[in-house]
C-alpha cells in the first residue's frame, strides 16, 4: 500500500478494521537496516544539497572569483567510479554464491577508495601550492569544505567496509555478509553520485554558472 | 467505533513478528548506565535535559532581575546579559525541548506505543545519548573558559558572533559550535532509530493509521529534524572555519574596532538563510510532538475519541511539509527582495490553516466530552489557550508590514515564548503527570500537581501578557538596560518589575514539581498498570514499570485504533487496542 493510500484509511470503521487486522507487523532486521541506510542517505543528500545551494548563492555575487582547476580530479573521479564498479561486482558475486569473486571485489573497492582519498589529498596539496591559492577566496574555501565533507563520508564508509571484510573469511553467515555487501554498495553508489554532481557542477569549469543563468539568478 | 462485537471467526492470533535479539545486561552499570534499553535511555535523556533546562531557567531569572531592577546587580554587566540571553535561548530550544521531546518521550513512548520490544538499533540508541551528553558538557564547559560563553544571541548571526567585542567571541563561540555539531550527530543516530522503529517495528495489526497521534507527532518531528539539522550543521562548520582558519564564508570585508580585518566578501545573509532553514522547522520539531501528545491527553481525559483523527494526521504531515518553505519570515528586516517577503508571508499564513484545524479538533474533542479535570488535562487545556494566544500574534508577525516595526522588540519575545516556550512546556508537564505512573508505578501527588499547574499557567500569563505592551511601546529585546528614552513611558519600568516578580514565582514553583517527582517516586500512591483507563499499548504491559522487552512473553496484537473511548454498547468506557472484538464486554442492557 502506498503512503497515500494509508493516509486515506479510516481506522475507526469496521471494514477498515478487518483490513488493518491483516497487517502482519514488521521488524525484520534486514529491512530495518536497509531503511535506516536510505533515511541516512536522505539526510546526507540534504547536507550536500545545502552545500551546493550555498555555493551557488555565493557565486551569484559580483566579486566571485572561480577557483583554479585541478586536473587531478578527473583521475580521482575515474578511481571512484572503479571502486563503485568493484563493489557492484562483489554484490553480483555474493548473490550468486561466488565467495572468492566477492572477496576480490570487496578488496578492490577498498583499495580504489583509499587511492581516491589519497588522490583528493594530493589535489588539496596541489591547490595549496598554486599562485591563486587564497583561503579568503570563497571558491577555494568551498572546494576544501565540500571535498572534505565528501571524503569524510567515504572514510565512514570504509569503517563499515572494514567490518564487512573482517567477516568474510573462514566460516561466516552468508545472509549477513550478503546484506553488508549490499548496504556498502548502495552507500558507495550514492557517494559516487554525489561526487559526480559536485564535480560536474562545481569543480569543472563552474557549470553551476550556467545553471544559475538558466534559473535567472545570475 | 462500531467495531465492537461480531462474528466469532476472529480469534487471537499469535504475533508473527520476528523476535528481536535483546541484549541482556547483567550488572547495575549495564542496566542503568550503559543501557541499551530505550526506556532507560529515555530517562537518561529526560534527566539530562531537565538538568540543563534548570540552568536556563536560572539564567532567565538573572535576566529578569536585571530588566526589572537595572543598576542593582553588580555581577550582571552588559556582556553577561547577552551571554545569559544566548545560553538561555539555545539551551531551552535545543538542549531542553528538542532533546526531551524526541530523546525523552520518543524513546520511552515509540517502542511501547507501536508494540515493539525496543528500538530497532539499541546500540546506536545508546551511543546517541552519550553523544548528546557530550554536547551538553561542552556547552556547560563554555561557561568556564576565558571570555565565557558566547553572547551572540541564540541565532549566532555573523559577523558579530565572531568579532571581538561580542562576549565569548573566541572560546565561547567555538565551544558552542562544536557542541551543536555533537548534538546533531547524536540526534541523527537517535532519529534514524525513531523513524525506522515506527516504520518497521510495529506489531501485528498496528497499521500506520492505528498509531496514536503521539507517535505521529514524534515521528513527523523526527523526520523534520533529520532534514533540518543538516542546515545548522553546515552553518556551524562553515562558521567554525571562519573563526579558526580565517575563511570568509560568512564574513564580509569589515572594519572592527578601527581595524580592517582580513576577511573579504563572505555573506552574512547566507548564514541567515541556512540558520532559518533549520530554525523554522525547529519550531515545529518542538511543536509537533506537543500536538500529538496533547491530542492523546485530551482524548484520554475527556473519554472521547479524538475528533477527526485522519485530519489530525494530515495536518501534522502538512505542517511538517510547509514548515520548510516559510523560513525567511524571520528575515523580513534583512533587506530581502519584497517579492520574497510576499512569498514567505503567504506561505506563513497558509500554515495557519492546518494549525487552526488542529485547534478546532481539540476543542471539538472536548465538546460534550466526559471531561476529567486531572492534572494532565489541566495542562492540556492550558496548552490550547497559550498556543492560540501565541499563534494569533504569529499571524500578525507573519505579515511584513506589521513585522517590520515590531521586529526585535519585546513583542516578538512575548510571541515566541507563548507559542514555543510556554505552550510546549505545559505539554511536557502534562505528559510527565500522565506517564509518570507508567515509568515509576506510582502516581504523582494530585494536590501538588494542581498547585503547580495553576501557578505556572496563571504566572506565565502574568509574565508574557504584559510583555506584548512593552513591545508595542518599542522596548527592544536583547537590551541590558533601556536607559533614558523619550518614547518609552515611565510605567514600563513598573510593568517590567511585575513581570520579573511573576517570573520568580513561576520559577520557584518548579521546585514543588521537582519535589513531587522525587517524593512520589518513594511515597506516591501505587498506580496499577492503567490508572487512566487508556487504550494505547503502553498501558497494557504485563509489568508496570515495563521490564526490558516491554511486553513479557508475547507481543500484543492490535485490533483497533487508539481511540475507542465511550464506545456505544461496550460496558467499559474504553477498549484497549489489543482487545479483540469478541472479547469486548457488552453493556448489560444490550445483551
Ligand atoms: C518562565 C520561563 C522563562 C522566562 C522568565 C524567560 C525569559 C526570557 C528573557 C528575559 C529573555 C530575553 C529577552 C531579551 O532581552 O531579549 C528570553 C529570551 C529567550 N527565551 Fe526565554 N524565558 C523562559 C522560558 C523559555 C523557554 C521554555 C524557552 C524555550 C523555547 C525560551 C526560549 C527563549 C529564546 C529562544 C529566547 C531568545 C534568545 C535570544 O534572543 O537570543 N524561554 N527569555
Ligand atoms: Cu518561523
Amino acid at each position: 500500500m502506498t503512503m497515500f493510500h494509508q493516509l486515506m484509511a479510516k481506522p475507526w470503521v469496521t471494514a477498515q478494521g478487518k483490513v488493518d487486522d491483516l497487517y502482519a507487523g514488521g521488524a525484520s532486521s534486514a529491512l530495518a537496516k536497509r531503511l535506516a541506510l536510505r533515511v541516512f542517505l536522505a539526510v546526507v543528500a540534504v547536507l550536500f544539497f545545502l552545500l551546493v545551494t550555498a555555493y551557488g548563492t555565493r557565486m551569484a555575487y559580483e566579486d566571485w572569483r572561480p577557483a583554479p582547476q585541478v586536473s587531478l580530479l578527473w583521475a580521482n573521479t575515474l578511481v571512484l567510479i572503479l571502486s563503485s564498479i568493484a563493489l557492484q561486482w562483489a554484490q553480483y558475486s555474493v548473490r550468486r554464491g561466488r565467495m572468492d569473486a566477492m572477496r576480490v571485489g570487496l578488496l578492490a573497492a577498498g583499495a580504489f577508495t583509499v587511492v581516491f582519498l589519497f588522490g583528493q589529498f594530493l589535489a588539496w596539496r596541489q591547490l595549496a601550492t598554486m599562485v591563486y591559492f587564497d583561503v579568503m577566496n570563497p571558491a577555494v574555501a568551498f572546494f576544501y569544505l565540500i571535498t572534505g565533507v565528501h571524503g569524510l563520508h567515504l572514510v565512514g564508509g570504509l569503517v563499515a567496509w572494514g567490518r564487512t571484510v573482517a567477516r568474510v573469511w573462514g566460516d561466516f553467515d552468508v545472509g549477513k555478509v550478503r546484506q553488508s555487501v549490499e548496504l556498502c554498495t548502495t552507500y558507495w553508489h550514492f557517494l559516487l553520485l554525489v561526487w559526480l554532481v559536485l564535480f560536474g557542477l562545481l569543480f569543472t569549469g563552474n557549470n553551476l554558472d550556467l545553471l544559475l543563468k538558466l534559473c535567472g539568478i545570475r | 467505533m462500531d467495531y465492537v462485537a461480531h462474528d466469532a471467526s476472529d480469534f487471537a492470533r499469535p504475533a508473527e513478528v520476528e523476535e528481536m535479539e535483546l541484549y541482556h545486561p547483567k550488572t547495575f552499570i549495564g542496566k542503568y548506565i550503559w543501557s541499551q534499553d530505550a526506556k532507560v535511555i529515555a530517562v537518561q535523556y529526560a534527566i539530562t535535559a531537565i538538568g540543563i533546562g534548570l540552568v536556563a531557567l536560572v539564567l532567565s531569572w538573572l535576566m529578569r532581575l536585571q530588566l526589572a531592577f537595572p543598576n542593582s546587580f553588580s555581577f550582571i554587566d552588559p556582556s553577561n546579559y547577552l551571554q545569559f540571553v544566548t545560553m538561555h535561548g539555545m539551551i531551552m530550544v535545543i538542549y531542553l525541548l528538542t532533546a526531551l521531546f524526541l530523546g525523552g518521550f520518543g524513546n520511552y513512548l515509540i517502542p511501547l506505543m507501536v508494540g515493539a520490544r525496543d528500538m530497532v538499533f539499541p546500540y546506536v540508541n545508546m551511543v546517541s545519548y552519550w553523544v548528546y551528553l557530550t554536547a551538553v558538557l561542552l556547552l556547560v564547559a563554555s561557561f568556564f573558559v576565558p571570555g565565557g560563553p558566547t553572547g551572540a544571541g541564540w541565532t549566532l548571526y555573523p559577523p558579530q558572533a565572531i568579532l571581538q567585542g561580542t562576549p565569548g567571541a573566541t572560546w565561547g563561540i567555538i565551544l558552542m559550535l562544536v557542541s551543536l555539531a555533537f548534538f546533531i550527530i547524536g540526534f541523527t543516530m537517535g532519529g534514524l532509530n525513531y523513524v525506522v522503529t515506527v516504520l518497521q517495528a510495529r506489531t501485528r495489526g498496528m497499521t500506520m493509521m492505528r498509531l496514536p497521534l503521539t507517535v505521529w507527532g514524534i515521528f513527523t518531528a523526527t523526520v523534520l529534524a533529520l532534514l533540518a539539522f543538516p542546515a545548522l550543521f553546515v552553518s556551524a562548520i562553515m562558521m567554525m572555519l571562519d573563526v579558526t582558519l580565517g575563511t570568509s564564508f560568512f564574513m564580509p570585508a569589515i572594519v572592527s574596532m578601527g581595524q580592517q580585518l582580513d576577511y573579504t566578501g563572505g555573506s552574512p545573509v547566507l548564514f541567515q538563510h541556512l540558520f532559518w532553514f533549520f530554525g523554522h522547522p525547529e519550531v515545529y520539531i518542538v511543536a509537533l510532538p506537543a500536538f500529538g501528545i496533547v491530542s492523546d491527553l485530551i482524548s484520554v481525559h475527556a473519554r472521547k475519541n479524538i475528533f477527526g483523527y485522519r485530519m489530525m494526521v494530515w495536518a501534522i504531515v502538512a505542517i511538517g511539509g510547509l514548515s520548510f518553505i516559510v523560513w525567511a519570515h524571520h528575515m523580513y528586516v534583512s533587506g530581502m527582495n519584497p517579492y520574497f517577503g510576499f512569498f514567505f508571508a503567504t506561505t506563513t499564513l497558509i500554515i495557519a490553516v492546518p494549525t487552526a484545524l488542529k485547534v478546532y479538533n481539540w476543542v471539538l474533542t472536548l465538546w460534550r466530552g466526559n471531561i476529567h479535570l486531572t492534572v494532565p488535562m489541566l495542562f492540556a487545556i492550558g496548552f490550547i489557550f497559550t498556543f492560540i494566544n501565541g499563534g494569533l500574534t504569529g499571524l500578525f508577525l507573519g505579515n511584513v508590514t506589521v513585522d517590520v516595526p515590531l521586529s526585535d522588540t519585546m513583542f516578538v519575545v512575548a510571541h515566541f515564548h507563548m507559542v514555543m516556550a510556554i505552550a510546549p512546556i505545559l505539554v511536557v508537564f502534562g505528559a510527565i503527570y500522565h506517564w509518570y505512573p507508567k515509568i515509576t508505578g506510582r502516581m504523582l501527588n494530585d494536590t501538588l500537581g494542581k498547585f503547580h499547574f495553576w501557578v505556572t499557567f496563571v504566572g506565565s500569563y502574568a509574565i508574557y501578557y504584559p510583555m506584548h505592551y512593552l513591545g508595542f511601546a518599542g522596548v527592544p529585546r536583547r537590551y541590558y538596560a533601556i536607559g533614558g528614552t523619550n518614547f518609552i513611558p515611565e510605567s514600563a519600568q513598573a510593568l517590567n518589575a511585575s513581570i520579573t516578580i511573576a517570573a520568580l514565582i513561576v520559577g520557584v514553583v518548579q521546585v514543588v514539581f521537582l519535589y513531587n517527582l522525587v517524593w512520589s517516586y518513594f511515597k506516591g500512591k501505587p498506580s496499577g498498570s492503567n490508572p487512566w483507563s487508556a487504550t494505547t499499548l503502553e498501558w497494557q504491559t504485563a509489568d508496570t514499570p515495563p521490564k526490558h522487552g516491554n511486553f513479557g512473553e508475547t507481543l500484543p496484537v492490535v485490533y483497533r485504533w487508539a481511540y475507542d473511548y465511550s464506545v456505544p454498547g461496550a460496558k467499559e468506557d474504553f477498549i484497549p487496542q489489543n482487545v479483540p472484538p469478541r472479547d469486548v464486554v457488552l453493556s448489560s442492557n444490550k445483551t
